[in-house]
């Protein structure tokens, strides 16, 4: 039952759930027990759901189903967008100043959650890394390069909106401690794969490389959420995400967690509509290249 | 500088950052949806679309 969906993509296995031999157990070399847990995992995770009806990631490897359904979901995600930083700003400028810091207080509003996307982002791509590279899901790539430039744009601002609280908290623009530092690994790391994808045309080729580079570059987020508890730094440790609750008063964490609500779906609205993008200028290319061909 | 300043300027450049943001998507937009205009106008389609087009006719 499961062959007979046309909604696979060629390169996405299309296994038989009932079937004693696996496609690629054949191939693979691999004792058959330990083939048939690895199929089963690709499976569950990213093919097929058990029912044997195609699972959402499955459903959205066709680009053309991506982007009708963006063609209706859109629309709702710019709304919802619009009313949440509506809410959210009101909020942030009707919010009391804090009693140490004042009305810079509300320079957080904006700094935190673009700190939280900034490595929200990045964990985005190293999903899509790694949907290029176990998966070979089509649309991975395409997430991953259209999550890059938003992205470094998101962590600019957390470093810059963190600098311009800084100044008047602790007295100077940056210190080199390990949450500003790795912040600032990260900026460049975006700007690196930025490049690299501009610097190589064929997207069939510097996915891989693009997906190896990104999923190294993983190791830098843990450093970043947990730099405030390893090392010494002037940056405070974490005040919302924390084991014990937060240590905020609730007149500042709402505004915060309205502009982070509103902050998370900006990202995924930019983040479909580049993505869009993307397979529009891989369709242009492909066109292109057929046409090349029929002219020969 | 006061600390309204502080306040205004991370403010305006993160609206300005991401109004840049918006329009770089958007621009980008137009100019893949122009770049597909022009190939379909010269005949240059995908299978799938020349053939639904046949099949309407």
């Amino acid at each position: 039952m499961v062959g007979k969906h046309k909604l696979h993509s060629r390169r996405i296995p299309v296994l038989p759930l009932q079937g004693r031999v696996f496609r690629s157990q054949v191939n693979s070399g691999l004792p058959p027990a330990r083939a048939i847990v690895w199929n089963s995992a690709k499976l569950y995770i990213g093919a097929m759901s058990i029912s044997g009806t195609p699972g959402l990631v499955t459903r959205l490897a066709n680009p053309t189903r991506f982007l009708s359904i963006v063609a209706v979901v859109l629309p709702w995600m710019v709304g919802i967008t619009a009313v949440l930083f509506a809410v959210g700003l009101w909020m942030s400028f009707t919010a009391p100043e804090d009693y140490q810091q004042g009305i810079t207080v509300r320079i957080m509003f904006i700094h935190v959650p673009a700190a939280w996307l900034a490595m929200m982002c990045y964990t985005v791509m190293a999903l899509s890394a790694l949907g290029t590279l176990v998966w070979r899901h089509p649309l991975a790539d395409v997430s991953a390069r259209a999550a890059a430039p938003i992205g470094a744009a998101f962590t600019f601002l957390a470093l810059l909106t963190g600098s311009l609280w800084g100044k008047p908290m602790w007295g100077t623009w940056w210190v080199w401690d390990a949450r500003l530092t790795s912040v600032f690994v990260l900026f460049l790391m975006y700007l690196g794969l930025i490049a690299l994808n501009r610097a190589m045309d064929d997207p069939a080729r510097s996915a891989k490389v693009s997906a190896i580079i990104i999923l190294v570059g993983y190791v830098n987020i843990p450093i970043i959420k947990f730099s405030v508890d390893w090392w010494n730094t002037l940056h405070q440790p974490a005040s919302v995400l924390r084991l014990d609750g937060p240590t905020i008063h609730a007149s500042m964490l709402y505004p915060l967690l309205v502009m982070a609500l509103a902050f998370t779906l900006l990202f995924f609205t930019l983040h479909v509509m580049a993505m869009r993008n993307e397979i529009w200028r891989r369709r242009v290319a492909s066109l292109r290249r057929q046409a090349a061909r029929a002219a020969v | 500088m006061t600390h309204f300043s502080y306040v205004a300027i991370a403010y305006g450049v993160t609206g300005l950052t991401v109004l840049a943001l918006i329009g770089w998507v958007l621009l980008d937009q137009r100019a893949r949806r122009a770049e597909l205009a022009e190939l379909d106008e010269s005949g240059i389609r995908r299978r799938s679309d020349t053939k639904s087009r046949a099949d309407e006719h």
